[in-house]
Order: C-alpha cells, then sequence, then structure tokens
C-alpha cells in the first residue's frame, strides 16, 4: 500500500519554490493529576488503573478544572511572549474515536488562554530566527490503542483494537505557530531549532519533561510551497506525529522535495494528514478525508470561564525563569567555553546538571569533564540519561573538588563515583570506605618517609653514600605502608632529600 | 432566516452516525426547523448589550488544586464494558479493509 513518491532534489525545489510552514507542538503537562478530574497521571501504570466518571465519560460524570493545568498555560503563554485571554471558554471539539470516550476532546476553539506570541530561536550558526506564535490553547489527551491482529501493531488490516484509557483527560498545551515564511532552504533547520527551543522552554519553566521519545512532546508539521514572489500559500499537507527533532528536519525536507514534484510535474497538492516514516524518512498519504471535518465546536456548558486575575497573570511573568537561549550564552561566557563545546553538552543533555554541579562549588571545567565524560559513558552502558544516574550534582562537585584539593587523582575519582552510584554513600564515606585517598600531602607522605628509612638503615646508607638506584626500595617501602596511594615520584624526591643526595 | 435544511439534517445524522430513512429525515427535518425557529426567537431580545452566555451562572475560575483523587479500579472501569481483553477496553475494527 506504500507508494513510492516522486521526489525531486532539495536544491532544486528550493531554486522553484518558497516553503511555507506551520508547526503544532502537543506539550502534555507534568501534573499531579488529569485536567478535568482528580486521576493520577503516573507513567507506566497498570491499564485502565488511573480512570473515573469523568475521564471515561460516563453519564452525569461533571469535570472540574486542574488550576495547576491552566497556571502552567499561562506560563507557557507568557515565556512565549503571548497575550494572555482576560476571558476565555472550554469547548467542545466532537467526534466519535475510540480513543477518546466521551466522544468530544475537551479543547478550546476560538478563546485560546495565550496568543499573539513569538518565540526567537537560534540557528546553529548563531543567526536568530523569529518564529510567531499563533496561539497556546488548553486541551486533553486521548486513551492510548493497541491495534491487534494486523501486521507490527498497525491500524491497517488491525481486528480488533484495545483501549487504556489512563493518558486520556491528561493536560495537553498545543502550541501553534503563524505561518513560517523567509525561511527558505533553511526550513528543515529552523523547524527544528524551534522545536527544540520549545522544549528547552518547557522544560526550563518545569511544566513537563517534554521527552519525545515519551510522546510527552509530539509536533505535526505543516508544509505548503508556493512559486517565488507570489504572496498566496499553496495547498499544504499535514504530516502527523512527528517525534524526535532529527524527524521534525528529515519530515520538513522530504515534503518540500514530494510538494516540488508534484507541482513541477503540473500536478496538485492533497490537502490531507500524512504519516511519517522513522526508518526511511519518507511520508505517505493518511487516510483520505470524504469530507471536511466537521468538529461542531461548542462552548463546553459543564465547566465555566476562565478569567485570569491580572495581578496573577504578573506574577507569573515575574517570576518566569531566564529564556533558554539567553541563559545559554550567558553560562557559555561564564564558562568560557565555545558555542560547539557548549552544543556538546546540550546534545548529552547535561547542561542542568553541569549547571547544578558548578552551583554546588565545582569549576565549569571539571563539572563538564566529569558529566560529559564519566558519567556519561556509564549512563550509555546503562541505557540512561546521564540526569537519571543515582548521584546528585552536589556529590559530582563534591568529588570535583577532591581532585582540586589533590586528595584524588582521576583514577581515585572514577572509583568514588562507582562507589556513590553503587549506593556506598556520600563521595567521602566512599573514600573512607574503600581507603581512596591520594596519599601526597606532605605531613602523611612524610611521615611514611621517615618510616621507611628508619625500618631500612642499611639501604638508607647505601643512598647516602651514592647509591641513588636503592632509593627505588625505599620507595616501594612507602607505598606499601600507604597501600599504594602515595605519589611515587614525589615519595622519591622526599627520601633523597631528606638523605642529602642529589640525582 | 434561522432554519434548517434537509441536507443539513443529513449531515449531522451522519456525524452522529445516525441511519435515518428518508421519511425519518423529510419528518425530523421539519421538526428540528420549527424548534429552530422557536429557539431564534431569543435572538429578538438579545440585543448588543446582551453578551451570549454559555452557563446559567455568572461564575468563572472554578478550579480544584492539582491533588490525586481516588478513582476507579480497572475492573470498576471495565464492568461496563461489552467486550475486554488484557484489562482494555476491547473495541470492533476501527478502519475498514481498504
Amino acid at each position: 500500500m506504500t507508494t513510492v513518491e516522486e521526489l525531486v532534489s532539495y536544491e532544486d525545489a528550493l531554486t522553484s519554490y518558497d516553503p511555507v510552514m506551520g508547526l503544532e507542538v502537543h506539550v502534555e503537562l507534568g501534573t499531579a493529576t488529569k485536567m478535568f478530574c482528580g486521576c493520577a497521571t503516573t507513567l507506566g501504570a497498570e491499564p485502565n488503573t488511573q480512570t473515573c466518571p469523568t475521564c471515561l465519560g460516563l453519564p452525569g460524570a461533571l469535570p472540574v478544572v486542574n488550576a495547576a493545568g491552566v497556571e502552567s498555560a499561562i506560563r507557557i503563554g507568557l515565556a512565549l511572549n503571548c497575550e494572555i485571554a482576560r476571558w476565555c471558554r472550554f469547548a467542545r471539539k466532537n467526534y466519535f474515536y475510540p480513543d477518546m470516550p466521551k466522544n468530544f476532546q475537551t479543547s478550546q476553539y476560538d478563546e485560546p488562554i495565550a496568543f499573539d506570541g513569538y518565540l526567537d530561536v537560534e540557528l546553529a550558526d548563531g543567526e536568530i530566527f523569529r518564529v510567531g506564535i499563533e496561539r497556546a490553547h488548553m486541551e486533553e489527551d486521548t486513551g492510548k490503542s493497541a491495534h491487534i491482529g494486523g501486521a507490527t501493531g498497525r491500524i491497517h488490516g488491525a481486528s480488533h483494537s484495545l483501549l487504556d484509557y489512563n493518558r486520556a483527560g491528561i493536560p495537553l498545551i498545543e502550541i501553534v505557530t503563524k505561518p513560517i515564511t523567509g525561511a527558505g532552504e533553511r526550513a528543515p533547520e529552523i523547524a527544528r531549532a524551534y522545536v527544540a527551543e520549545l522544549r528547552e522552554v518547557i522544560r526550563g519553566l518545569g511544566v513537563s519533561e517534554a521527552r519525545m521519545e515519551m510522546g510527552q512532546l509530539r509536533c505535526d508539521v505543516n508544509l505548503s510551497l508556493r512559486p517565488h514572489g507570489r504572496e498566496m500559500f499553496g495547498t499544504r499537507s499535514e504530516t502527523k506525529n512527528v517525534n524526535s527533532l532529527r524527524s521534525v528536519e528529515r519530515a520538513v525536507r522530504f515534503e518540500i522535495q514530494r510538494h516540488a514534484a508534484v507541482l513541477g510535474a503540473g500536478g496538485t497538492i492533497v490537502q490531507e494528514t500524512r504519516h511519517f516514516h522513522e526508518d526511511n524518512g519518507s511520508t505517505t498519504s493518511g487516510r483520505v478525508k470524504e469530507e471536511a471535518e466537521d468538529y461542531r465546536y461548542f462552548p463546553e456548558p459543564d465547566l465555566v470561564p476562565i478569567a485570569p486575575d491580572r495581578a496573577w497573570v504578573e506574577e507569573l511573568r515575574a517570576s518566569l525563569p531566564e529564556l533558554p537561549r539567553l541563559r545559554r550564552n550567558r553560562l557559555r561566557e561564564e564558562w568560557g567555553i565555545s558555542a560547539h563545546e557548549m552544543q556538546s553538552v546540550l546534545n548529552a543533555g547535561v547542561l542542568g546538571s553541569v549547571l547544578a554541579t558548578v552551583e554546588a562549588g565545582a569549576d565549569a571545567a571539571a563539572a563538564r569533564k566529569w558529566w560529559m565524560g564519566e558519567l556519561a559513558r556509564r549512563a550509555n552502558e546503562q541505557g540512561v540519561e546521564p540526569t537519571a544516574l543515582p548521584i546528585t550534582p552536589a556529590q559530582v562537585a563534591r568529588v570535583a573538588t577532591l581532585v582540586t584539593d589533590g586528595l584524588l587523582n582521576d583514577k581515585l575519582a572514577r572509583q568514588v563515583i562507582e562507589g556513590v552510584l553503587a549506593g556506598e554513600g556520600e563521595p567521602d564515606e566512599v573514600v573512607a570506605k574503600r581507603g581512596l585517598a591520594v596519599v601526597s600531602d606532605t605531613g602523611a607522605l612524610g611521615q611514611a618517609v621517615d618510616e621507611a628509612i628508619a625500618a631500612n638503615a642499611a639501604i638508607a646508607d647505601k643512598v647516602r653514600g651514592g647509591k641513588v638506584a636503592a632509593a627505588g626500595a625505599l620507595v616501594g617501602a612507602v607505598r606499601k605502608a600507604t597501600r599504594g596511594q602515595a605519589d611515587a615520584a614525589m615519595a622519591r624526591r622526599m627520601i633523597l632529600e631528606r638523605l642529602g643526595v642529589t640525582e | 432566516m434561522p432554519g434548517i435544511t434537509r441536507e443539513e439534517v443529513a449531515h449531522l445524522a451522519r456525524l452522529a452516525r445516525l441511519e435515518l430513512t428518508a421519511e425519518e429525515l423529510d419528518h425530523f427535518a421539519g421538526q428540528l426547523d420549527d424548534i429552530i425557529g422557536a429557539v431564534a426567537r431569543v435572538a429578538d431580545v438579545a440585543t448588543e448589550d446582551v453578551p451570549p452566555t454559555s452557563h446559567p451562572l455568572p461564575l468563572t475560575n472554578v478550579m480544584r488544586p492539582d491533588e490525586v483523587r481516588p478513582g476507579l479500579t480497572a475492573e470498576q472501569a471495565l464492568s461496563g464494558a461489552p467486550a475486554q481483553e488484557q484489562q482494555r477496553f476491547k473495541v470492533p475494527q476501527i478502519l475498514g479493509e481498504e
């Protein structure tokens, strides 16, 4: 059923046409409860254990708005430089689909809580591109379907489907851009950068973890082409559920090439939804709609309007965190690293951890080194994010400080980290329990040297007599006494000094 | 001129997944047209200074704190399901063969 699409080269497509994009991003909020009922939102719960009459759409059940959902929506709106509605309502979007047990989605229609904003996006070469925000509105997620009997869980060919409504009713914020024009050949890069930046904004606000691989942030890509110089937009396609940054970029690129091929051959673009395929980066036609969608939106009669108090909105505005882009640039300067090095930190997903480690007293270079090196390596081995490792930034900072103070070398520090990860306690406890401290302070080392000389008087005499090579035995004795933690070169220097010999 | 046509009733019936015969369409179109005509009289008195309302009570900002409340067990949730499998609601084929 998958038909191979004709494509023209990306360069040729851009020679003839100007792309226009519209990006719709759904963010699943990290609230403890659903948008309209008090059901838990815990990930990974057993199927249908987090439901109630409201989110199952049982007769007579009434919704009540989650205050934290509204607050998150306003904060997102403010972070995206939006106006916040003085008064707005929820609306019913009516359609029949098994993942929506009420047979309507509670959403917002012509009265979104936030509208008319923008997000400045920094591209790889440092250029800033402003993406206009049309609106951000509140709605709810659907249940999760599993399709049985078809090939690889696809809905096509399935004999029946199984529904888990744990996710039904979880708060969603849908963020819609204005038509993005003027992107030209950088459209795929801009789309990716926008979604990446939006994800950082969401994470910075702490309203969602926004993990795309978990479906907490999902992107629909609308794209159309118009001949250069034409004002009117072409017919668009809507590629649904593009769920990684790389896929966003690829989907835009593919659709530009596909549209150009269709238009170039004298054809017309069908307004339709399309599916993105991760494996080869292509899109295929979704079900062709027999008629235009008719959701018969009307104001939700079971909920009263939301009229955010202006003083509250201003309070929320004043407490917004620094924008991620500005914060990144500030930290980059403070840490004295290149844009490329900063990008590596971001790509590794450890910016917050490095920052927290620096704030806990570590040197920025050391904090970066541990998170990007040893911890990233261990996380990779275990197949988890570095931030998920059972070690806190404060603990990493302590290890870094022990190294700076000369109490640990890198090799021993790695063992301390291993101990902390293994649940052996704080870094200092691991050092004590495992006996890991480097013995290089002259006090402890000096004592060991003195003892070694006293215990090996004959050898010491030989050294005094000029047989410098014999000092090796004394160094060995010192290292033995300190269980290998003495710095050999320093021990040797001290032995020779005490015996009045130079090399 | 308010009112509803037979075509609009047929469209709504399709959206509502109601199978109506030609006679029923004629019948309901006439009835619905009468009802809408009656309700439309509200527009005669609702002038510019009367804002449209979607709720009878003059309330705003009715919200609850983000605190988990006990819901249904999976068994309770599924108790009204015509069919179930793997602790999930079992529904018939969503897409027909194409």
